[in-house]
């Protein structure tokens, strides 16, 4: 049986890969994951955010309360370097690169131009062997058009795509008026894989406070489906890899993923939810399923019910929608299943 | 001509540069204006910077300044090279040491940064009392003058006392020498090695205690033979002065910087001299070259090796045409026949000439004189008062110059329009607040200036006596030669005011000389702000014919994301305005400055600065001055006109900037002031206040209780009381059970709001339309200012609460919010997290208080003049306090608790005497045990009135001690810095006694006051200065120390977690008749965390463990119950979610990561630990009494 597939060029044991998350965010978690069967570590985000705003923090708060009376002119020991901006997160890849014998691949999630390319190249130098491109922008202006956004995103991947030699997989939300349109541009731009979706920010109520308050909900199977869906349309008609990296809790979302058309499945919720053993339970499972069902490679069945290959391509299309519709009788989740 | 080696630094820096050096082992503490020296030979180490032998010098903070001294002594009798930093009573706790490192011939430099000693009150500004208190320990004295001096004295200083093994002090002046910033040719590692021969250092390592050749030292000797022991030293004390001349001698070969131990500068046939030594001195020269320059024959004597004291040199050294001597000390000796100085010059001129070694043609007339004490200004004008005295026929001796003495008349007169300063230095001042960066920005351009042109350049900087919206003026010269002017500006030839505020408080302009500049930065337009100026302010620019510029410097920092920090951009608008450098080349200056500060801590933040400059020039606009005055006239009264008369007279000059002027006669003789001043001293320093929404109040007091500055009062008055309030004075129905009748009302004084917001953020009721709306909301202070104040008004004449028995208990915030705090205004750090503490105290038991507060930030916010926030309620009681010193606090309250305890003693035995004729009923109730502090009052009135017209001694002298029946409520207030370190050993002692006092240690895990150094309270992992590397051990765990005498009631509260528990606690400790202690958890400045969030801070470090709240109350083992009451939950967030809120902790992650989660993860296991040891004690059955 062989399992192995290729993602943004990168040969990998198999299609189960470790999504962005906590998992990653230090040595001891990178050597984890290869311990237990990772075939490429994808790293936690650097945020562009974090980057600036840490500076600015540690700027303000060394720089707060001093030079206003005399016996106290500063209030902290001057360091001789702080580790702000991204030095930490590249010293994360080298140490990934010499202690494990995984690919790995850098996280980079931003908004704005100018500092990514900076950023990118910086992690290619540390030794990182894809760069994810992780766009994250809530268009909460009323001000700013969706063509605006569009060409946001599109320049900012040929921005980061112009400045490294590695390659970049673009991970973005749904949200596109044409979805399918903005893989291609994407592609245009230099991409060579899309990652699908980024599950945004969602925060929660406290009802007691009062308070808006962020937390982190874990994924669940039905999640998969928008992705599915999505990579299934895609499939065969933009020259892209891609990734589906939500919902993925079992080898039978593994399998639908690989079978729509997805290079690899990704991960972090049933991970973070039930450990890491999950990624060979995950894999044995799908070997078992393979076998069982004759088949001899992942490649094999890569895009195989994607929209080009599927009997009936209007599945994938409005008409689907209108039976699923009709067959609707509401169950105890009270979801579409 | 260019200077070799430039570095533009301040005094302290340049002396530990050597130090640091040139030793191998550093004890420090910290004490100001002494502490950055420590905290840069720390700094150092921390960050492996070697010695001149290769090696990193070992840096040990101590508990004190006496452990300091007695580590300086062990590390010297091991053989290491040893130093330590220190000033004023640090220097005092040293003497004991000195003595004995002195008499074993040992040698060392101690760097002095001399600053005055605490008598009537405390200083922390400079002179020489501290140094001249050590004359007898042995120790050689060595002054620098100024910041180069300090430098080089440094090595010369060590350098001699290698050879002559008498060790030194290297003295020079607090705050003008050691925080002036000044252009210095620095010394490079080849002259500093040539200076100390390697044979002598080998020597001083031979001498020490080595059991490979034991030898022993310390021996107890008999009246036989300590006599001949003391005076086997002498002929080192006669070599030394010779042996400081030739490293004097050396350096010069070495640097082209000539020294003598007495250096004469003047006119050679000089009659009139004055001698002196100090900072002083440089510009007594610059008032000599001015003098002689203009025909006079006059002089200066510098004394540089003032111990030991060469006589003969001095005499020597003196022009034989002197008739006159002037000598100038900057300390007092109280009751002798003049200072120490003036009779070391005195007795060897009479020595010289009895012995007739002088070539003086007679015996000259010498005087002594008293300048400059606690940083006193010392001017060229007084230079030449002083000359001018000189020249009478009968000179004043034993005279001051500088102050107006109505009292005793020492004071000589002086013409302050004399000024000397030279025309070709460039003269700039700049006015702003501590927040905004005008200081730092500053210091840069000093560097810039000084490091990249020829130019020399100074700079001073004078700060405010308030921690919260403090202003700050900056005194900047550069110029062609170097600058001995070490008294602030006197003319300006630049004036930047950086907020606009400032000009409509302080007559900014009366520096500014004719035809000079004026920066200011407004938010007005240029076309615009002239109207807006006082009338004297353009007065000022009329007549002095200013040109007038503006910058809306404000506007460039919001669109950069600069925030408040306007430092970069007055910056670029003072490089673009005067001159100093080329316009273009400025800028680029400017930049690689930024590029060099803020580098490290990221690009974000250099690019934010770097916007600010580009887009700083754009927003410069001159003013066109029109030719008419149209401002409104300033507001001549400083303090309304009901304020006492000792605030009118003295307290408001010294708020308007006079007190220079206020004379002898209006000081207190003996320290002792009026409480209760703040409140006359309207700052109007918030930019925006909470207003009160009396429909969503909820009336729980939490805003109350934790406001750090008590402007936050609540009342419940009956309704009548509304006649006549202002239109839109708020009220609700009281939310009392039992005062439903009554009305509630929530005030704000917003003129002495800092406008910190922790009442907002602890505020819990929230509008149910729109939740961001609080009971509590900030507006913009201008919008509310008047409206505000007109209700404060008529909120003060409203009654407190019901009383005559009807009065609530006070056991519940709700109802302490009611209480009139006895603490107010001060000037605490906007959101401080120990006044809330120290308000409660004045609440609860403030009518009959006796305070003794630890020096430190409690008892700068509660007694730094001009007003201090200690008050008294409408019955004009209130707390009596007094601050002694930092170590002795509790040994201080202590005392005070022993003499009440038996003022109380001797008048029960007088009432028991006069039974009498008191009568058995009042003679009874006045004996009774434990009467309220009510009843007690009302007995002692009665007695009082019965004795009205005393019939004998004793009912006289019952007279006089019977306030002593009154129950007093003795407090011990401090920081860790005190209680943990310093102080520990007397607090120890006095929980041990038994005895009824009340010990607050405000915690802030810090050294607040002197800028946030470790104690030993500092907790695992958190940065501090003197643990750089992020503090390796663990937290000591006071409380659990002190429940092991089992006699003591401990609390450690944390008021923002449980407000409830800490009103409980202080209760507790009040009500039990022994010793207590409470620890309480103080947010702080020096943590780096938002100050609004304090409280928020204080509930997380609960959260996680750092920090349990418990009491443990003796009281309750009497009744067979455990003690111990642990008060919060086990630990439920993980560390970090308190830890990486605050800047201490994520520092060291940020610098240090490995070592950062290391220590994180230890202090989380001890979290743990401390709360599974608490709970094992908490859950025992059997009480541990």
């Amino acid at each position: 049986m062989n399992l192995k597939t290729r993602y943004l060029g990168l040969e990998l044991d198999h299609p189960v890969v470790p999504s962005a998350s906590p998992l990653s965010s230090d040595l001891d978690g990178i050597r984890r994951l290869e311990d237990a069967g990772a075939p490429a570590i994808v790293l936690f985000s650097l945020f562009e955010e974090q980057i600036n705003l840490e500076s600015r923090i540690l700027d303000h708060y060394l720089a707060y309360g001093t030079e206003s009376y005399a016996e106290a002119l500063s209030y902290f020991p001057q360091a001789e370097q702080y580790h702000v901006g991204p030095d930490g997160y590249l010293n994360l890849i080298r140490q990934a690169k010499e202690s494990t014998k995984l690919p790995v691949i850098a996280n980079l999630n931003g908004v704005s131009k100018g500092g990514w390319t900076q950023y990118a190249k910086l992690m290619e130098e540390a030794g990182a062997d894809a760069l994810e491109l992780n766009i994250y922008y809530l268009a909460t202006n009323p001000d700013v058009e969706g063509s605006e956004v569009e060409r946001m995103y599109t320049e900012v991947v040929s921005e980061v795509v112009a400045s490294v030699r590695i390659p970049v997989a673009v991970k973005v939300g749904p949200y596109f008026s044409s979805m399918s349109n903005m893989a291609r541009k994407f592609a245009h731009a230099g991409a060579k894989g899309l990652v699908m979706f980024n599950r945004f920010y969602q925060p929660d109520f406290d009802l007691e406070e009062l308070e808006v308050k962020p937390n982190l909900v874990l994924s669940s199977p039905h999640e998969i489906r928008l992705p599915l869906h999505w990579t299934a349309i895609l499939y065969g008609r933009v020259p892209l890899d891609f990734a589906i990296t939500s919902g993925v809790h079992s080898h039978w979302e593994v399998l639908k993923a690989l079978m729509a058309g997805a290079n690899v499945a990704m991960t972090a919720s049933e991970l973070l939810a039930r450990g890491l053993g999950r990624i060979r339970e995950i894999v044995g499972d799908m070997a078992t399923w393979m076998a069982e069902h004759e088949y001899e490679s992942v490649q094999q069945m890569i895009g195989s019910m994607s929209q080009i290959n599927v009997a009936e391509p209007a599945a994938y299309e409005r008409a689907n929608y209108q039976k699923v519709l009709q067959s609707f009788r509401p169950d105890s989740t009270g979801l579409l299943v | 001509m260019t200077m070799k080696n430039p570095i533009t630094i301040d005094g302290n820096e340049a002396a530990a540069t050597v130090a640091y050096k040139t030793n191998e082992v550093i004890a420090i503490y910290p004490i100001t204006p002494s502490s950055t020296m420590a905290e840069l030979a720390d700094a150092w180490s921390v960050a492996g910077k070697k010695n001149l032998w290769g090696a990193v010098p070992l840096v040990q903070e101590m508990q004190s300044e006496g452990g300091a001294a007695g580590a300086v002594h062990g590390s010297l009798q091991a053989g290491s090279l040893t130093t330590t930093f220190t000033a004023s009573q640090g220097l005092l706790l040293m003497i004991p040491n000195m003595f004995k490192i002195a008499g074993e011939l040992t040698s060392t430099v101690f760097h002095v940064s001399a600053r005055a000693i605490a008598a009537q009150g405390l200083s922390i500004f400079g002179d020489h009392s501290d140094i001249m208190a050590t004359r007898s320990t042995g120790f050689g004295i060595l002054l620098s003058n100024s910041v180069q001096e300090a430098h080089n004295f440094a090595l010369i200083a060590q350098a001699a006392t290698l050879k002559a093994r008498v060790p030194f002090i290297h003295a020079f002046d607090g705050f003008r020498t050691s925080h002036e910033v000044q252009k210095i040719e620095q010394l490079t590692d080849e002259q500093i090695r040539a200076m100390i021969p390697d044979e002598l250092v080998r020597a001083h390592r031979d001498r020490a205690l080595n059991p490979e050749r034991p030898v022993m030292r310390g021996t107890a000797q008999n009246p036989d033979v300590y006599f001949q022991g003391r005076e086997t030293v002498n002929p080192y004390y006669a070599a030394t002065p010779g042996i400081v001349q030739e490293a004097m001698d050396r350096f010069a070969e070495l640097t082209g910087r000539r020294y003598s131990l007495f250096q004469y500068v003047g006119d050679p046939q000089a009659e009139r001299v004055i001698v002196m030594m100090g900072s002083g001195a440089e510009t007594a020269e610059e008032a000599i070259e001015a003098l002689n320059a203009a025909g006079e024959k006059v002089g200066l004597l510098k004394v540089r090796l003032y111990r030991p004291f060469d006589g003969r040199a001095m005499v020597a050294a003196l022009p034989s045409t002197v008739r006159r001597v002037a000598v100038l000390d900057r300390t007092k000796e109280p009751g002798a026949n003049g200072e120490p100085l003036y009779q070391d010059v005195a007795a060897a001129l009479l020595e010289a000439f009895l012995e007739g070694s002088s070539k003086l043609q007679s015996l000259p007339k010498i005087v002594g004189g008293r300048y400059g004490l606690g940083s006193k200004e010392f001017t060229p004008a007084m230079v030449k008062g002083v000359f001018d005295e000189l020249a009478k026929e009968q000179p004043k001796n034993h005279f001051t110059v500088g102050i107006i003495d109505d009292v005793a008349n020492t004071s000589i007169d002086f013409d302050p329009s004399w000024v000397t300063e030279p025309d070709d230095v460039v003269k700039a001042v700049f006015w702003g607040l501590g927040s905004d960066g005008t200081v730092g920005a500053n210091k840069n351009s000093i560097k810039i200036i000084g490091e990249e042109t020829d130019n020399y350049a100074q700079g001073y900087f004078v700060y405010d006596s308030k921690k919260s919206g403090s202003v700050t003026v900056s005194h900047l010269r550069f110029g062609p030669r170097p600058i001995k002017s070490t008294y602030l500006l006197q003319k300006a030839d630049f004036v930047a005011v950086h907020q606009f505020g400032l000009v409509q408080r302080y007559p900014v302009l009366d520096i500014a000389r004719e035809g000079g500049v004026f920066l200011l930065n407004s938010p007005i337009p240029a076309s615009e702000v002239w109207d807006e100026l006082p009338a004297d302010i353009q007065e000022q620019i009329l007549r002095k014919k200013l040109r007038f510029y503006t910058v809306d410097a404000y506007e460039v920092a919001r669109k950069t994301g600069m925030g408040s920090r306007i430092n970069t951009i007055m910056q670029v608008a003072f490089f673009a305005l005067s001159g100093v450098l080329p316009r273009e080349e400025a800028i680029e200056k400017i930049r690689d400055a930024i590029r060099k500060t803020y580098g490290k801590r990221g690009e974000a933040v250099v690019q934010q600065n770097f916007a600010a400059v580009d887009m700083a020039l754009d927003h410069i606009h001159e003013v066109p001055v029109p030719d008419r005055i149209t401002g409104k006239p300033r507001r001549k009264e400083v303090v309304p006109a009901d304020a006492p008369e000792f605030v009118k007279t003295v307290t408001a000059e010294m708020i308007a900037g006079r007190g220079d002027l206020l004379p002898v006669s209006k000081m207190p003789a003996d320290g002792t002031f009026p409480t209760g001043t703040t409140k006359w001293e309207k700052r109007n320093i918030a930019l925006e206040a909470p207003v009160w929404d009396e429909n969503l109040c909820i009336q729980c007091g939490k805003c109350s209780l934790v406001c750090p500055h008590g402007v936050i009062r609540t009342k419940i008055y009956p309704e009548s009381e509304l006649a006549g309030a202002p239109e839109g004075f708020r009220s609700a129905p009281a939310k009392w059970r039992e005062y439903s009748h009554r009305r509630f009302t929530l005030q704000l004084s917003v003129e002495d709001c800092t406008g910190c917001g922790l009442c907002v953020e602890v505020c819990p009721a929230k509008d149910k339309s729109n939740v961001s709306r609080k009971a509590l909301n900030m507006e913009p202070i201008r919008e509310i200012h008047d409206r505000e104040v007109a209700f404060w008004n008529f909120f003060e004449k409203l009654t407190e609460y019901p009383s005559n028995g009807n009065a609530p208990k006070f056991n519940t915030i709700k109802n302490v919010q009611l209480l009139t705090p006895l603490f107010e205004f001060s000037g605490a750090c906007a959101g401080c997290g120990e006044t809330p503490y120290v308000k409660l105290v004045s609440q609860l038991f403030g009518d009959r208080a006796v305070i003794a507060n630890a020096t430190g930030c409690s008892s700068i916010y509660g007694g730094n003049l001009p007003t201090t926030p200690w008050t008294k309620n409408k019955d004009g009681r209130g707390p009596a306090w007094s601050n002694s010193l930092f170590e002795d606090n509790a040994e201080f309250g202590y005392g005070m608790r022993l003499a009440l305890d038996h003022q109380n003693a001797y008048a029960k035995t007088l009432v028991e005497k006069l039974r009498a004729r008191i009568g058995d009923d009042l003679a009874d109730r006045l004996l009774a045990e434990k009467p309220t502090v009510e009843e007690a009052r009302t007995n002692v009135a009665e007695l009082k009135a019965l004795l009205a017209d005393p019939r004998s001694n004793e009912e006289r002298d019952l007279l006089h001690v019977a306030d002593a029946l009154i129950p007093r409520s003795v407090w011990i207030i401090g920081g860790d810095g005190w209680a943990y370190d310093i102080g520990y050993g007397g607090l120890d002692h006095v929980l041990a006694s038994g005895r009824n006092v009340n010990i607050l240690v405000l915690d802030t895990e810090v050294y607040s006051n002197t800028g946030g150094q470790a104690s030993k309270s500092t907790s695992r992992g958190a940065v501090a200065k003197f643990a750089a590397g992020g503090k390796p051990g663990s937290k000591k765990d006071l409380g659990r120390m002190v429940m092991q005498y089992g006699n003591v009631y401990v609390a450690q509260v944390a008021m923002g977690a449980s407000d409830a528990q800490t009103l409980r606690a202080f209760l507790e400790a009040e009500a039990y008749d022994g010793p207590s202690l409470i620890i309480a958890y103080s947010h702080c400045i020096a943590h780096g965390i938002d100050m609004r969030k304090g409280l928020n801070q204080q509930k997380l470090a609960v959260e996680c463990g750092h920090w349990p709240l418990y009491r443990y109350n003796p009281a309750l083992a009497a009744e067979g119950k455990n003690p111990l009451q642990l008060d919060s939950k086990p630990p439920s967030i993980p560390y970090k979610d308190y830890a990486y809120n605050e800047t201490r902790y994520r520092m060291l992650a940020q610098s240090n990561p490995e070592v950062a989660a290391a220590l994180l993860a230890q202090a989380e296991r001890d979290a743990r630990a401390r709360y599974a040891a608490l709970q094992q004690m908490a859950e025992t059955k059997e009480s541990s009494q």
